[in-house]
Parts: structure tokens; sequence; C-alpha cells
């Protein structure tokens, strides 16, 4: 059998990548403008960014647990909804509209945003409400650096994030599954933590669509759903916030969703979490308060009680 | 009808019970060949407890059929109404073991602390007398009456099944909600009054010239 196929070929025959990359950039410019070039060149390559102290020395999760298994519920429920509908929601052109108290208000792309911030990667833990968690190797910037970059003005105490809500591309928003666009918040010293991160990318590639494509919010000792996905609108206010699952379920959902295992959900225990990637039998493990970011963030939350501003 | 009673004859009980074991020995082929996606656990999980409310449904349906539709297939329900039960106890099992991993405090609490649990559990105790007079000897013992009463819990067990799965969703999804629509139906069916409809049946009037 194997002889019938053989063609003669070596492996030395084989393009090489970055030759073959270097041809598809060729041919995409000559035939599409020198627009395209710079997509064609950042497709192949590795995004450079600096390793971070603020990872966690965990082995993060395959590239195929982070990019088949995500609660983004725009392109539908089940978690590989994503996975199978992503592929066709516009990333390029994007614009973020920045508004608000502060000092430059405007419509931005993702690359002016973060332009000159150095992009680190950071390996985070990450919760999701619904008592699984995952590690993953996001690249991005601390979102503080962006709002710096925007100007804050002195009486913006929250910033308020708003997801695409794009019907022809997003069957889920189609569909009215939630009351969309999907709304987050964060109260600004929430948003200035140095933990608090814009992600534009993960496992050194640009940011999978369905993992929130191209730029999104990751607030690691929160609950999964308040980390909002493929943002189009960053708002500086003086008023809370009201999030999606907040108007959804007011009971069920507070502003803050810090991950906490002394307070349960209403309907389910958050006591512990299967860590996703382990098969039939992804291990249970403790849930650590602050999703183990405790030291970094519970200073913020002093005299608060967890148990009412959940 | 009548030919599908002919074609129904050659069927055994036993193969109900054939066919019902399909979606298992399926969930076990695609777990052995890693094709439950990412969190295999949920998947069987949710699986497991979906084919116990389809058999539920399946049971409901016996009674109207032969009612309104004329189709008996009374001679397959108590192997219907088994198979709901196993699927139920292995969807349980599978939350023990696969899902809680033996962490009993915590089981305990979600016993009497989650809604949805506890309407699921109560489901399922309901379903377990069922199961286990599912046999002749038990008709013959409680007598036809007594037994019959004692299987009507399953009309609540199934409303209860439902409810605990659209409690379990975060957002109001469509599937748990058709569910809950059908064993409704299903249900309501039963409150048809049912003498003089079948006196007419029964005794048919002047034919129309």
């Amino acid at each position: 059998m194997a002889e019938r196929w053989n063609t003669g070929l070596r492996w030395s025959d084989v393009t090489p990548r970055a030759a073959f990359l270097d041809r598809r950039r060729f041919l995409a410019t000559a035939g599409l403008g020198i627009g395209t070039l710079a997509f064609a060149g950042i497709a192949g390559a590795k995004i450079a960014a600096t390793p971070s102290p603020y990872s966690t020395d965990e082995a993060p999760n395959s590239l195929e647990d982070i990019t088949g298994y995500n609660n983004f519920y725009e392109f539908g429920f089940d978690k590989s909804d994503p996975a199978r509908h992503a592929g066709a929601m516009t990333t390029a052109p994007w614009s973020v509209r920045v508004e608000g108290l502060v000092d430059r208000p405007g419509d931005y792309a993702p690359d002016d945003l973060l332009k000159g911030i150095a992009l680190e990667e950071r390996i985070y833990r990450f919760r999701c409400v619904e008592a699984w968690s995952m590690v993953i190797p996001w690249i991005g910037v601390p979102l503080a650096s962006v709002l710096a970059r925007v100007g804050v003005q002195p009486g913006a105490r929250y910033v308020r994030f708003e997801s695409l809500a794009r019907a022809d591309e997003m069957p889920g928003v189609a569909a009215g599954l939630l009351d969309f666009p999907y709304r987050e918040g964060l109260r600004i010293d929430e948003a200035m933590h140095p933990l608090t991160l814009l992600a534009t990318g993960l496992y050194g590639e640009a940011m999978p669509k369905q993992n929130g494509a191209p730029i999104r919010l990751v607030v690691p000792w929160k609950y999964g759903f308040k980390s909002a996905k493929s943002l189009v609108k960053i708002s500086l206010t003086n008023e809370q916030p009201v999030s999606t699952w907040q108007m959804l379920q007011p009971k069920e959902y507070g502003f803050y969703a810090n991950v906490n295992p002394e307070v349960d959900h209403p309907r389910w225990s958050q006591a512990s979490e299967r860590r996703i990637g382990g098969g039939l039998f992804a291990k249970r493990v403790d849930t650590l308060k602050f999703n183990g970011y405790g030291d970094l963030v519970a200073g913020l939350y002093a005299g608060q009680d967890l148990a009412v501003d959940y | 009808m009548e030919a599908l009673h002919r074609a129904l004859r050659p069927v055994r009980p036993w193969m109900v019970y054939a066919l019902g074991s399909l979606p298992l020995l399926m969930l076990i082929w695609q777990t052995v060949n890693g094709a439950l996606g990412v969190d295999p656990v949920k998947t069987i999980e949710h699986r497991l407890g979906e084919v116990a409310l389809q058999l539920i449904v399946a049971g409901l349906c016996v009674t109207p059929l032969r009612r309104f539709v004329g189709l008996n297939l009374m001679r397959f329900r108590r192997q219907i109404g088994v198979l709901a039960f196993v699927y139920a106890g292995l969807h349980l099992f599978v939350w023990v073991t696969l899902d809680l991993q033996f962490r009993w405090s915590e089981i305990g609490n979600d016993l009497v602390k989650r809604p949805y649990i506890i309407l699921g559990m109560a489901a399922f105790l309901m379903l377990l007398p069922l199961a286990l007079t599912s046999n002749n000897l038990s008709i013959r013992r409680m007598g036809a009456a007594a037994w019959q009463r004692l299987h009507r819990l399953v009309y609540p067990a199934a409303l209860l099944a439902a409810a605990h799965f659209i409690w379990v969703m975060k957002a109001w999804a469509a599937e748990p909600m058709i569910y809950l629509a059908l064993i409704t139906g299903l249900l309501g069916l039963r409150l048809v009054p049912r003498s003089r409809p079948a006196q007419r049946a029964r005794v048919p009037g002047p034919e129309p010239r």
C-alpha cells in the first residue's frame, strides 16, 4: 500500500512553513493590496509576549479544551456551539467605542488601544459559575494601561463593558437566548487592578473567535461570566452598571460575582469545581476563595460582607 | 392499524430491552473512543437523564395511544418503565461517582438545599417502588386496583423530572420546556371523560343514508 502512494518526495522537499506563509503573503499582497499583508503575517507567527509573575505554575489546559468548551451564548447554549458558529463572526475591521467619563473618548481599533503597551502572557485559573475550571495562557495587557491611555476622569467610579451582538452572524443573538448585547461591569479599583486583563490572544496566537476575539476582558478572581468577550464598548460611569445576568436573575447573580466557596449560588454549591481536561476522571478540587488570588485582591473588599455583595 | 398490530406481533417484550440499551451502548462506545468532547462526564450525566425522561414520556404515551389512536402497545409498557428507572438510576450513579466524586458532605448538602436536586431525587424515589413492583407476582399480590393506584406515582414523578430539568438550566431553554409541555399534555389527556365517547364507539348510531 505504502509503495503505491510513494511519490518520491522527501521531507527535504517540504516547503518550510515560513516560506509557505511568505508566498501566501505575496499572493495576498499582489491580489488584495497592502492591507492584507499585516494579517497574513500575524496569522503565522507566534505573538511575542513577556512572561508574568502573576502566572500560575499549574499546567494550562490544551488548546483543544480551551477552544472546544465555551459559554458564549451569542452563539448558542451548548458549549460546543461557539466553536461551531463563531467562524462567521467578522472581527476585522473591529472598533471599540470608549465613552463616558474619559478624556479621550472615541472609536478605537484594538491595535490603537494597545499600541506601545507590552503584551504579557498571563497563565490564569478560570473558574466558571457552573463549578468547572480550566487554566488558560492568555495574552494581553493590563486594563489599567489602556484606561490610563484614554484618561479616566476623577468622577468615574465604574467601568461598563458591552459585547458584540450581531444577529446575522450570531445565532444565539438571532434567537434571543439572553437580553443582548451582553453587559458586564467592574468597580474602578477592580478595573485598575494589575490582574485585570484586556486579552487579545492565548497560547501565543491571536484570540480564537469562540474565546472572544479580537479583544476581551479577563478577571481571574471572578466567575467566568464577568470576563466579557468580543468587546465593542467600554464606558466609564459614576453609576454601578447592571450586568446581563443580574437583569435575568437578580437573586442569583450580583454585581461582584467573586469566586467564593462560602457563598453558594442559590441553586448549586460553589464549594468545589471539576478541573476540565482529565476526561472521564477529571478531578474535583476544592474551590479557593477569590479563585486563589485572595493575596492580591482580598484587600479590595475590606469591610464588605461578601455574602451580601455576591 | 390492523396492519401495524400485525407487524408488531413478532416483537417480543425483551426486544424492547435490547432496543432500550442502545443509547447506553452508544454512550459507552463514544466514551471509549473519546467522542464525547472536552467534558465527557457532563455529557454522560445529561444524556442519561435525558434518555430517562424520554422513556418516561414514551411510557405515558401508551394509554392515550390505545384510547385515542387505537394502537395497543400495552405489552411493552413494563419494559419502557423499567428502562426509564434504569436510566434514571445511572444518571444518579454518575452524579455521585464521576461528578461529585463521593464528596458525601457536598452530596448531603445538595440533597437538602438544592431544589432541583431535591426534585430529581424525589422523582427517582417515586420510580423506585414502581420498578420493584413491575412483575406479575406483585400485581397478583397487590391486586390490580391497588397496583394501578401505586403506579399512578409516575404522573408526579414525570412532572418532577421535567421541573428538575428546567431548574438546572442557567437560562430559559426550549428543550426542557418541550418535555414539560409533552408531559402536561399526556397527563391532561387522561382527564378527558371516558364514559360517553367510549359508549358511542361501542354502540354505533344508525348509518347515514
